[in-house]
């Protein structure tokens, strides 16, 4: 078999392993659903994932092991991820391959010859590894934003994903959305249509992991070349460049994607893949200036106390970004994001979104709670997000310690948030209307949200008697038929006697008949209408800060009860509560 | 021939354009005119689109109405409460399709009894079965996400492992009703199609606290076929209750009362919330049986405004001692 056979079956296979992962990304138990499938296998595969990590961190997270084996390989073959492995740079070549296909040879040639731009990539990787190497606490990291792995897992998981399956819905039983995925987008549309232009075009000049394998690939044992032997200069070899690397000329070793179409193309077969340097020499070394690599080194450096000017991570923190239950602090956190978008996959009812520019820059594409979309806030009995965070950006935490369950009894259930009613807007509150969706639908036993009876009376509802029975008053003013009737209206004779009204017509009130009054008011005398509310409040000792209050709230432009990230366990400076638990 | 005289329009082309012009014409105003619309759309569904929930009731028997067994083993005594209102072969017929309709309002344990049983649910299909049926389909549209519920209340694996039908809330599934002499359902989405075909509808929930309505059992169990925002019914709930008795008219309501939530309700979420009653009610009146029911949460009828107002509206008795329930005790 060609060798490039090989290749296309290693692309077309490490292709549907990442959509089935993308499918099976579904909390459940059918076989095309989460189970045990290792849906984050691409992130872990991601040197950038791991090396931004541990420039964050110091330290590298379990599961980020497997990207050890990139690097080694990487190290013996070169860039074989780019060409052999990245579903993002499968992509590209699809792409490419069809929009250029019908282009003559020359035209070919010209397409894939060595451009000085694409140093861009390395820029690019500078920035953001300066960036995540900041010293002290202020380290970001930013890689998630440009690195293929997690844009393609973005893309497809909360871009396509939702969109072929909204006329089906067989993924999901309703259809998801995603905030602001307008952006995301954008971003993905624009990558691969740059394809038409120049075939791999993001690989090529933009993508920061392809920039970190090139400068890995320097040191790779085995690399293509030219033999010895009489070269024509046909450049056919440059026809199918994946890589633009010039393989015809000096090979540009950072550049090659081992797509290997060199070696099938050259009719002399000149080109191998070989241990020896190639017989028209090599350059090893990424094309980037000095200039250039202290001006990204500058921008990586001043970028993080830029950003941070906003303080969003500090006092002027925004209100409205919730994080997913087991989230670390929000330095820590915002150290090992990689906004890979995996937690708001999997998440069950949805409520898990892209984060926009609320929380400053480093806020983009980050999870945050919106419990407006969705089926239902943060479910209660679910730890889907934390399990499937590759970088541990969300613990991955057991139902015992999200509830406070026994050995985390004494820390109590994590909280995310805080509800606030506002008064203005709540019905009970605001409209004397009777509701409490929200105590109804508070998961907590015992409730956060707690009611107190009160009664009040309605607008009009100051009515004079025109004549009584025990078990029905006549009054003079005029009223609504069945208004009184849901069993929510009294009539008040004194401050002794309130009795529930049965029923009206337009001008008399009904009592039943275990109910009838126990004196009957004068001709002439004054009663009044009072409604029986339960106003709802919040025990901000049991709020978790889940959100289906908010979900459930009828007033639904604004809602009247609203979650915010105040009391959050994970930050002792957003608490609340004088005391934990 | 010059390079001008091939700019020239022959007699044949010129016809050939005029033709295409002539239909293109045409057909634009043929289409503008079936399209042509002089009043604009009007708000709402047409009422040739609203639908009807069929009446799957089956004929009183007296003495047959209603019957309260006791026991701790909810799969005997729902046996038994089905036996004594003549036994499972009166509801379900050889070949009729059945729909089972639990309370599966929550992402919730079955163990905290915020959901409906799922062994009761299973025994239910199981019966159906050993009827006859041809088919047992069991659905419900919950409050919270409709996957987590069948999933984390145990209702969706134990149904179908006992061989019914799951069948989740999707959006195609709801259309849209008006419920006559109702106030609130009016041209209101209900979840509707995968009852439109079935021969036989069966409610079946747990008692529970709730402290909007008072208690949440057979009545307020329909509250999940209604659909789009209906959490604005809460303003007058005891109405919407008794309309949903009013449009709902199941073959029979199973109310379980083996655990009953006393506080908390409906969601509980806590042992400490379920007290055991062990008393299970079968009934062809929900009416009936709630009022029943009421007494399992301490309450009295009075208590529960929405039964005064469902009985009012026919939908059954409050007065079930006046039926001459069937009573038992297994286990």
């Amino acid at each position: 078999m060609r060798i490039v056979t090989t290749r296309r079956i290693s692309q077309a296979f490490f292709f549907a392993l990442f959509l089935w992962f993308c499918i099976v990304s579904t909390v459940g138990e059918k076989i095309w659903q989460l189970r045990g499938w290792p849906v984050d296998l691409f992130l872990w595969l991601d040197p950038l994932a791991a090396i931004g990590t541990v420039l964050t961190t110091h330290t590298l997270y379990r599961p980020l092991v497997w990207a050890v084996g990139v690097i080694v390989l990487t190290i013996v073959f070169g860039r074989f991820f780019c060409g052999w492995l990245c579903p993002f740079g499968t992509l590209h070549h699809f792409v490419g391959y069809l929009a250029n296909r019908k282009k003559t040879a020359v035209q070919r040639i010209r397409l894939n010859k060595y451009r000085k731009a694409q140093c861009i990539k390395y820029l690019i990787l500078i920035v953001l590894l300066f960036m995540a190497a900041f010293p002290s606490l202020a380290a970001t990291l930013q890689t998630g934003l440009l690195d293929p792995i997690c844009l393609v897992s973005r893309s497809f998981n909360l871009l396509l994903l939702p969109i072929l399956d909204r006329s089906v819905n067989f993924i999901s039983v309703s259809a998801r959305f995603y905030e602001g995925a307008w952006l995301i987008m954008s971003v993905f549309l624009t990558a691969v249509l740059l394809n038409l232009v120049i075939p791999r075009f993001y690989c090529r000049f933009v993508c920061p992991l392809g920039a970190l394998l090139g400068i890995i690939s320097r040191f790779s044992i085995w690399r293509i070349g030219q033999k010895e032997g009489e070269c024509t200069d046909c450049k056919l070899c440059e026809k199918s460049c994946e890589g633009a690397c010039e393989p015809a000329g000096k090979i540009r070793i950072s550049e090659c994607v081992l797509c290997f179409n060199c070696l099938d193309d050259c009719k002399h077969e000149l080109i191998g893949y070989q241990t020896i340097p190639s017989r028209t020499g090599e350059i090893t070394d990424p094309d980037v200036s000095r200039r250039g690599f202290v001006l990204s080194l500058t921008s990586g450096v001043l970028a993080v106390p830029a950003i941070r000017l906003s303080n969003k991570i500090g006092a002027n923190w925004h209100h409205r970004v919730i994080r997913p239950p087991g989230s670390l602090p929000e330095p820590e956190f915002l150290k090992r994001c990689i906004k890979c978008g995996q937690c708001m996959r999997v998440c069950p009812t949805n409520v898990i979104q892209p984060g926009g520019f609320e929380g400053g820059m480093e806020n983009l594409w980050t999870p945050v709670l919106n419990n407006r979309i969705g089926s239902s806030g943060c479910q209660l009995n679910c730890t889907a997000c934390g399990q499937v965070c590759p970088t541990f950006a969300i613990r991955p935490i057991t139902l015992a310690e999200k509830l406070g369950q026994d050995q985390f009894a004494q820390a109590g259930p994590i909280r995310i948030g805080t509800a606030f009613f506002d008064r203005n807007r709540c019905l009970p509150w605001a409209m004397d209307k009777p509701c409490i969706v929200c105590e109804e639908n508070c998961p907590v036993s015992p409730k956060a949200i707690y009611t107190e009876e009160i009664f009040t009376t309605i607008r009009d509802g100051r009515l004079t008697v025109k004549e009584a029975a025990p078990d029905v008053i006549h009054v003079e003013q005029n009223l609504v038929p069945g208004k009184f009737a849901t069993g929510d209206y009294y009539c008040v004779l004194d401050a002794d006697n309130r009795i529930k009204i049965a029923a009206n017509t337009e001008n008399s009130i009904e009592f039943s008949p275990d109910q009838k009054l126990q004196k009957t008011p004068p001709a002439g005398g004054k009663i009044e209408i009072q409604v029986r509310l339960q106003r709802p409040y919040v025990d901000i000792e049991k709020c978790i800060g889940c959100g289906v209050c908010e979900h459930e709230c009828p007033v639904s432009g604004k809602k009247a009860v609203r979650v915010s990230a105040e009391g959050e366990t994970r930050s002792a400076d957003r608490r609340l509560l004088l005391e934990p638990g | 021939m010059t390079e001008h005289n091939n700019n020239e329009v022959g007699r044949r082309q010129f016809l050939g354009r005029v033709t295409k012009a002539g239909v293109s014409i045409a057909a634009a105003g043929i289409i503008a005119a079936k399209l042509y619309d002089v009043q604009g759309p009007k708000p709402g569904v047409k009422a040739e689109d609203l639908v009807t929930l069929p009446d799957f009731s089956i004929p009183q028997e007296n003495g047959r109405t209603i019957s309260i067994v006791t026991g701790p083993d909810r799969t005997q005594t729902v046996g038994m409460a089905i036996e004594l209102l003549g036994g499972i072969g009166r509801f379900v017929k050889e070949g009729q399709t059945v729909a089972i309709k639990p309370n599966v309002a929550f992402a919730s344990p079955s163990k905290f009894g915020a959901t409906a049983n799922p062994d009761l649910v299973a025994e239910l299909v199981r019966l159906c079965y050993g009827a006859g049926a041809k088919r047992v389909i069991v659905t419900d549209n919950p409050i919270n996400d409709p996957a987590s519920c069948f999933t984390l209340s145990g209702i969706g694996k134990a149904a179908s492992q006992a061989g019914a039908k799951v069948i989740l809330p999707r959006d195609h599934l709801f259309r849209h009703t008006t419920l006559t002499n109702g106030r609130l359902i009016r041209n209101w989405p209900i979840y509707f199609e995968p009852f439109e075909k079935v021969d036989r509808l069966i409610g079946v929930g747990p008692v529970k606290h709730h402290e909007r309505s008072g208690a949440s059992m057979t009545m307020k169990n329909w509250y999940g076929l209604l659909g789009g925002r209906r959490n604005v019914f809460h303003q007058d709930i005891n109405t919407i209750i008794a309309e949903l008795a009013m449009m709902v008219k199941p073959t029979l309501v199973i109310l379980d009362g083996t655990e009953v939530m006393m506080t908390n309700g409906p969601t509980g979420g806590s042992l400490s919330d379920l007290k055991r009653k062990n008393t299970l009610i079968a009934s062809t009146d929900m009416v009936a049986a709630d009022s029943c029911g009421a007494g399992l949460l301490d309450l009295k009828v009075s208590d529960l405004a929405y039964l005064a107002k469902a009985a009012k509206a026919e939908a059954g008795t409050t007065d079930y001692e006046s039926l001459k329930p069937k009573r038992a005790a297994v286990g």
